[in-house]
């Protein structure tokens, strides 16, 4: 099965991500169902585990509801790629074990396109046979990475106690 | 040697004065308040459960502040069921500071942090909502998280941040009549981008920043986040104190931080008399351009949210609909911020005001500022409004669009029918 690359643009706030109407719940794969209801929807329909994000500057802005990276979580969403991320999203993505990957890659990268990422090495290789290209990107700071590794920052702070 | 908040991340990440932390650490400090409201508190307490911790005695009884403000009163079933949950859960928890819609102190969360006196200059405190940035504008380091961290701030007492550099805004001057707090905010937002203050903190500085009121400085803090900013602070001064003071509902102590010498990434220099009333357009909030600019017709005009739901935009916007009415085609919404703003707008006869004008006047509620409810947008709608972001379907329906503008301006555009300039109605 085939990892498919979903696009999106500049400044995806979480309006998009999941509209307000469902945020009456907080669980993952019902959020996912009506994740990018509004402007793509046939996203929650297609989006298989795996699949990655691509955006441009500033994904994630706006409310700090963090039922925009579970929705991408419930969505089978394995990494979103932007060239920034809005800060209160970002860490929701960490605490809750959503990677994410800051790389200037928005004009490389198409839906199409079949990606490798070696998260370790900070390495995007682009498999896709008119590209062979690779991009670098820098990993997470440390503590970050550890709570990524933990699962999120409640089974770090579990490990801790 | 430091920004604001650098010294404040410093301070309460236990490092004090010798061990100062920088732009870039990454440091774990002790919260003094975690606010969650009906839609973020749910899954913080559901988080808790999973930790299997009961909170201290500190966190129940001070630190921890639940508000019911964003569905209530209750909008469908879903939100009937989510409140009763947050209901439920702030008695399980023993969280004593519990706001519950209609009671004494309650309303839409910032402002019940502000007024409730758990806003203060020099304190660290955390939202599951992302205008936390508001307490800026009293001096503190305010900040929006998910409900996650809100969860782990209650159960440890700490939690981790990054120490953001810090840009400085000075805006210098005298402003305009009509020109409020919100013009200021939204034309540094037009000037930098939604993303021209990501992952770091804002300072304003200035005398049209000194002379502007709380009120209007707390909608300047308050979109800070809508430029991708971390915290948008204002140095607290006799304003703040007198505020303060004046409240007898201040918990505590605290201790105003100024900034010493500190290095800023950027500087910003505005002249106040060159900023006019503003309108960002669809689909952002940095697409602004001045209120005389459009002519646009409008279908709903929304006064009310955490960014300019106080008394003083209640005031402005009665003395230009003053014995005038609200334009045949279009509905209008009035909501106070809160059930003490709501009182003194009665007490003040701003509310006979708005609903001899026509307006529609309810008790306090985020509403439809996030597409809630009470005035929700049908495709093809447009609504000026006082709230804080613009996105698509952000009110309602995809195709229905939001203009963010002052009070002044929305009054005016009511009356009008259309995106109007105040000063317009006085020719």
């Amino acid at each position: 099965m085939r990892t498919r690359i979903w696009k999106f643009g500049h400044n995806v706030d979480t309006d998009q991500i999941i509209p307000a109407e469902y945020l009456t719940t907080g669980d993952a794969k019902k959020l996912a169902a009506h994740a990018f209801a509004k402007v793509r929807p046939e996203f929650a329909k297609e989006a298989k585990e795996g699949d990655i994000i691509v955006a441009g500057a500033n994904f994630g802005c706006g409310s700090s509801r963090e039922h925009a990276p579970r929705a991408l979580l419930g969505a089978g969403i394995s990494c979103v790629i932007a060239r920034s991320f809005a800060r209160i999203f970002f860490r929701n993505s960490i605490n809750l074990g959503l990677r994410l990957i800051e790389a200037d890659v928005f004009d490389k990268i198409e839906e199409g396109d079949k990606i490798e990422i070696r998260f370790d090495a900070g390495v995007i290789k682009n498999l896709t046979s008119t590209k062979k290209e690779e991009y670098k990107f820098k990993p997470l700071p440390e503590f970050m990475q550890k709570l990524l590794n933990s699962g999120g920052l409640i089974n770090y702070i579990k490990k801790q106690k | 040697m430091s920004t604001i908040a650098e010294k404040i991340l410093g301070e309460k990440s236990g490092k004090g004065r010798e061990g100062k932390v920088e732009a870039g650490e990454i440091v774990e400090c002790e919260v003094d308040y975690i606010m969650v409201n009906d839609i973020t508190g749910v899954p913080a307490f559901e988080v808790l459960d999973e930790l299997g911790v009961e909170l201290d005695e500190e966190m129940k009884k001070e630190k921890v502040v639940v508000v019911q403000d964003h569905y209530v009163p209750n909008k469908d079933v879903d939100s009937a069921e989510q409140a009763k949950a947050l209901r439920n859960y702030a008695r399980r928890y023993g969280i004593v500071n519990y706001y519950e819609i209609g009671k004494e102190g309650s309303g839409i969360c910032h402002q019940v942090m502000i007024e409730e006196g758990f806003a203060a200059p020099g304190r660290l405190i955390i939202g599951a909502d992302s205008h936390t940035c508001s307490y800026g504008a009293l001096g503190a380091f305010s900040t929006g998280v998910g409900s996650t961290e809100a969860a782990a701030a209650m159960a440890t007492g700490r939690l981790w941040f990054k120490v953001p550099a810090t840009q400085k805004f000075v805006i210098d001057g005298e402003l305009k009549r009509y020109v409020m707090g919100k013009d200021i905010i939204l034309h540094i937002i037009g000037d930098i981008g939604v993303s021209g203050s990501l992952y770091k903190a804002q300072e304003f500085y200035g005398t049209a920043i000194s002379n502007l009121c709380l009120s209007d400085r707390i909608t300047i803090s308050n979109m800070a986040v809508e430029a991708g900013a971390k915290a948008g602070i204002i140095p607290p001064d006799e304003k703040v104190f007198e505020f303060l003071n004046d409240s007898s509902r201040l918990r505590g102590d605290y201790k105003p931080v100024y900034a010493s010498d500190a290095e800023y990434e950027e500087v910003f220099e505005y002249d106040a008399s060159e900023i006019v009333p503003t309108v960002a357009k669809p689909f952002s909030p940095d697409n602004t351009v001045p209120a005389s600019e459009l002519d646009v017709p409008i279908d709903q005009a929304y006064l009310g949210s955490c960014t300019n739901g106080r008394i003083e935009d209640l005031r402005i916007a009665a003395e230009i609909m003053k014995d005038k009415k609200v334009n045949q085609e279009v509905r209008m919404i009035v909501i106070p911020a809160s059930k003490r703003v709501f009182e003194r707008a009665i007490e003040e006869g701003l509310i006979l005001i708005f609903l001899k004008a026509g307006a529609f006047v309810c008790g306090p509620t985020c509403g439809a500022c996030l597409g809630g409810h009470m005035g929700v947008l049908a495709s093809g709608e447009r609504c000026i409004s006082t709230t804080n972001r613009n996105f698509i379907g952000r009110m309602g329906h995809k195709d229905s669009e939001v203009y963010l503008a002052n009070p002044a301006v929305v009054a005016a555009s009511a009356v009008e029918g259309k995106v109007t300039d105040p000063t317009e109605l006085e020719m």
